[in-house]
This record gives C-alpha cells, structure tokens and sequence, in this order.
C-alpha cells in the first residue's frame, strides 16, 4: 500500500512537471505553426532583411524592427551594465550593513515595480527630457534604453553580487596579503575570478530588455522607418506584436506570429549563450 | 622528551649556518599586545622580540591564538570587523598600529602564507606577476626576471618553466603552496608569515617546504604557526608557547630558543605539552 502511495505521489509530480515543460513546447508549436507561413510566402531573407512593413500593402519586412530591438536592448546594456556592476561591488565590498539592509530590499523592489509603471515614468520625465534637451521626438531608442537600463538593474546587481560574494575568502585575503590596495584587488582578482558570473548576469538583464514589451511601447515611438540617430523613434519586434495583434487577422496576423519566431530565435541564443557562460563556470 | 632526540641533534648540525638565535638584532618586536574581537579579549599582554633572519614558530594547543598572533604582523586583522589591537608592534623599530601606517607598504614588507593554497584562478605567471604589476612593474622583461628568480627560489623552476601560461589551481596540492610561496617572494618582502602552511600537504611535500624554510631563512625573517611539534624542532631557532588562560584569554606562556624549550622546558605548563600530556 505505502509503495503505492509513492509510485503515486511520484506519478503526480512528474505529471506537474511535465506540464510546464509541455506548455514550452506548445508555445514553440503554435507559433511556427502559425508564423512558418508567413515566412515561407515572403521568403526567410525578405522576412528578416525587408525594410519596409507595411500589412495594408502586404509588405511585410522586419529589418528597422531587428535593428530597433538590437540598438535598445544595446542601449539598455550601456546604461544599466556599468551601474549595475558599480551597485554590486558596492553592495559586496563597501557597504556596512545597514546600507546593505536598505539596498537589497529596494532593489528587489525594483523587479516589483510593473512595466507599465517604468514606461509611466517614462513619458513622463525621459522623454520630454530628450525632446527639450537633445531634440527629435523624444519617444526614441534612448528613452528605450534609459528606461530598460533602469529595468535590468536589479538582473544585473543581484546576480553580479552573488557572484562577488560567493568567492573564496581566501582570493582577497591572498591579495591584501601580496599588498594590494582594497580597490586593486577588486580590481584585479576579485572581478576576474567572478568573470563568468558577471558575464552571465549581463546575458540575462540583456535577454530581460530584449523581451520587455510594456515599457518599451510607450517611451520608443514604434516607427516603422530605420533609425538613423538614437534620439530617432523605432519600433522592436516585441512591441510591433504588442501594438498589432489586437486587430490583425489573416496574412497580417501571421506576419506578427513570424516576427514572434525571430524573438523567440534571439532569446533563445542569448539564453543558450548565459547557460554555457554558467556551465563553464561550475567546471 | 626522548622522541625529539634525532631531532634535536639534526637541529644543532643546521645551527652553525645561522646566526645565534638570542641576543640578536630583532626584526620584529611586540610590546604587551592585547587582541580583542569585538568585547571577545582573543589575546592578552604579548611582548616577543623576534630575530632576523631565523625561524620563529609559534606552538600551543588549539585555539590558543597562535594564528591571531601571526596575522598581528601583517595587520591581517584588520579585515575581521570588530579587531581592536592594544599595545605596540615595531618592524626595524618603526611602530606598525599607528595614524601614520601605511597598512599597504607593510604587507609587502611582510608577506604571508595561507594554510591551503590559495592561488589565484588565473596563470601560474600572472599570479607570479600580480604583486609586482600592481607595485608598478610593467616591462615584460623585468616580470619574467621575477617570476624566474622566485620560482627558482621554491626550486619549481625546472618543473614548471614550460607551462607558465596554465592555470595554477591546476597544479598539485603540494606545487601550489610552494607556488604561493614564490608569489610572496615575488615581492621582496623581509618577514614571511606562514600560518600552519603545511597541514594541508603530504609528507613529502611538507619535507620540501620545510626545507624550502630552512634556506630562505638565511635571507628572510620567517615566522610560522605549526600545529607539528616535530616540524617546529625540525626547522625553528626560537620558538613560542601559547596558552589560553583560566579566563580564556590566548597568552604567551613560554618563549625561547627551541633546543631550550624542547630540552629543558622552563614552565610546567609546557612541558606537559611538548610531552604530549595535553592538547
């Protein structure tokens, strides 16, 4: 009876847990079902290099967007990787402890915060900012990638503090010991040691704003044209699904499902890339 | 007593070589020290004058202090929040806890030695050239020299001149600590502190360190925690007895050279130890 009891509970969670591996899998399925059409009727490098996107003509090219998605998500990494990795060693190294107490809860309460809330604050202080001090429409690729930056701090400081904390001891004892300054061994030990932790942290906060679609709607203009300049409106390929799926049907609709398998392409690299930094890490 | 014999006896051949341990020029001098970490009193009233150019070590059951004593030298306590130093220590008469300290300077005057290898994961080179490049040494020339000089000083040299670009921590246990030995040397220092920098190798490699010990110390000032009391009559001039009092506070019971403590031990209390009656 008891043996019973645990080939059940074992049958049960194992059913659990196939079903979210499942769902993966159904999102992967639907959407090459319904999106592998629309590629196949443009052609892959019409899809992927077209430069104009216009459904009510079906022209369907994705080019501005992968550009639009690639300089955000670029952007977002200049803005939030440097503050990022300056908070963690900050938070590691420097902080006593009650900073420490007030930093980490409020930066996991920076992940709380909705999307929708960030593109609020974006409206309504970034890009009049950029309309009044560096000109263009202010809705642009820097707003984006102010706003995003921001958005990936808390990915980038607690896993880049994890991997600062989770050093041996002894690598920074060794290096005050060589009669290294605190800074130097930071500097020269401490950052190298954690390299494929901080490097891993960068990929996730990257694969973070690649899939942000909320916040980015409403500070990065959706432009369809190609960007020339960062104060420049564009759309991404996550917010051209967002702004069109409500109303698109046919030919349309499945021209958004394949501008979805693209994503879906890049988080996956970009995912499969942080894994093997990871991997290689713990060898 | 008897089982020290052969080695005492080895340890008087060695003595010609090197200066009488008592009644020399102390390299390093600490005036009642007292250690205290946070309301924790860790060591109490410890005044050693130790010779230039010998071996020190320092010896006494667990949890006695001995390791506290030895990162006193170095101010590797500094790092552990709360550690309030009292008294004095002088390195070539300068005082070392004072406002005008340089902490940095004097950890490259006065290297250490970990108990487990504690290289870094990067090159056996780079970690050879760490010190020196962070000391402003840049000409590649120059860093070579360096890295030659101090590994043949642990006599690595031979074995590991081809592979300086591999990973240390790749290295056996025992080449590893001889390598962080060869990384403190690479600096120059005039103290080597070694904490118990033998307790994690085999045999054979203790031996080589051991001599290692022996040859540096006709150059060096060298001081080392051992939890061996034959590896500290093996290698050490003067060596330091250390206790925890009835209060529970580390305290130097007994300090002299070697062959005196280890043939006629002055106080009882280390004489039940060195003859294994405690600890």
């Amino acid at each position: 009876m008891k043996k019973f009891k645990e080939k059940l509970s074992g049958l049960a969670f194992l059913v659990l847990a196939l079903s979210s591996i499942s769902v993966l899998l159904l999102i992967t399925v639907f959407i090459v079902v319904q999106g592998a059409s629309s590629i196949g009727r443009e052609g892959l490098l019409n899809f992927v290099f077209g430069m104009k996107w216009a459904p009510s003509q079906d022209i369907y090219g994705i080019f501005p967007m992968i550009v639009g998605t690639l300089s955000v998500t670029l952007g977002a990494a200049i803005v939030g990787v440097p503050i990022g990795l300056c908070t963690s060693i900050f938070l590691a190294e420097f902080a006593p402890p009650f900073l420490r107490n007030i930093f980490r809860p409020a930066i996991q309460l920076l992940a709380a915060i909705p999307s929708v809330v960030y593109g609020f604050v974006g409206i309504l202080f970034v890009v009049p900012f950029i309309r009044n001090f560096l000109g263009g429409p202010g809705l642009s690729i820097l707003a984006a990638s102010i706003v995003l930056g921001v958005m990936i701090l808390p990915t980038v400081i607690s896993i880049c503090e994890v991997s600062l904390l989770s050093l041996p001891r002894q690598y920074k004892e060794g290096a005050l010991a060589l009669g290294l300054t605190r800074w130097q061994s930071i500097l020269h030990v401490q950052l190298p040691a954690a390299k494929s932790g901080i490097v891993a942290a960068i990929i996730l906060g990257i694969g973070r704003a690649v899939g942000e679609t909320m916040a980015v709607i409403m500070v990065v203009g959706n432009a369809t044209a190609m960007p020339e300049s960062i104060l420049d409106s564009v759309r991404t390929l996550t917010t051209n699904i967002g702004i069109e799926m409500g109303y698109a049907f046919g030919e349309h609709q499945e021209a958004l499902f394949a501008t979805g398998i693209i994503l879906f392409v890049m988080i996956m690299i970009i995912n499969g890339l942080a894994q093997s930094v990871v991997r290689r890490k713990s060898k | 007593m008897l089982k020290y014999s052969v080695a005492l006896r080895r340890q008087g051949v060695g003595e010609n070589k090197r200066v009488e341990a008592p009644g020399q020029k102390a390299k390093l001098k600490t005036e009642s020290v007292d250690l205290f970490y946070g309301s924790y009193h860790a060591l109490r009233d410890i005044t050693m004058d130790i010779p230039a150019c010998a071996i020190t070590a320092i010896i006494g059951p667990s949890g006695c202090g001995k390791s506290s004593l030895l990162r006193l030298f170095n101010r590797a306590n500094d790092l552990i929040p709360g550690a309030r130093v009292e008294g004095q220590i002088y390195l070539d008469g300068e005082p070392i806890y004072g406002n005008a300290t340089d902490v940095v300077l004097l950890r490259r005057r006065v290297g250490m030695v970990f108990q487990k290898p504690n290289l870094f994961p990067m090159s056996i080179y780079d970690n050879l050239a760490m010190g020196p490049r962070r000391h402003g040494i840049r000409r590649r020339a120059q860093l070579d020299e360096i890295a030659e000089r101090s590994l043949r000083q642990v006599a690595l040299w031979d074995e590991l001149k081809d592979q300086l670009k591999k990973p240390g921590q790749e290295l056996p246990v025992g080449q590893q600590q001889r390598l962080c030995i060869a990384r403190a040397l690479a600096i120059q220092p005039e103290v080597i502190l070694m904490d118990e920098s033998c307790s994690a190798l085999d045999p054979a490699s203790t031996m080589k360190v051991e001599e290692l010990m022996e040859e540096l110390a006709q150059q060096y000032t060298i001081m080392i925690v051992t939890h061996n009391m034959e590896q500290a009559v093996r290698v050490s001039d003067m060596a330091a007895f250390m206790m925890i009092d009835e209060d529970k506070v580390g305290r130097l019971v007994e300090y002299a050279p070697t062959v005196e403590m280890f043939s006629r031990p002055a106080d009882k209390r280390t004489e039940d130890y060195i003859t294994g009656r405690f600890g």
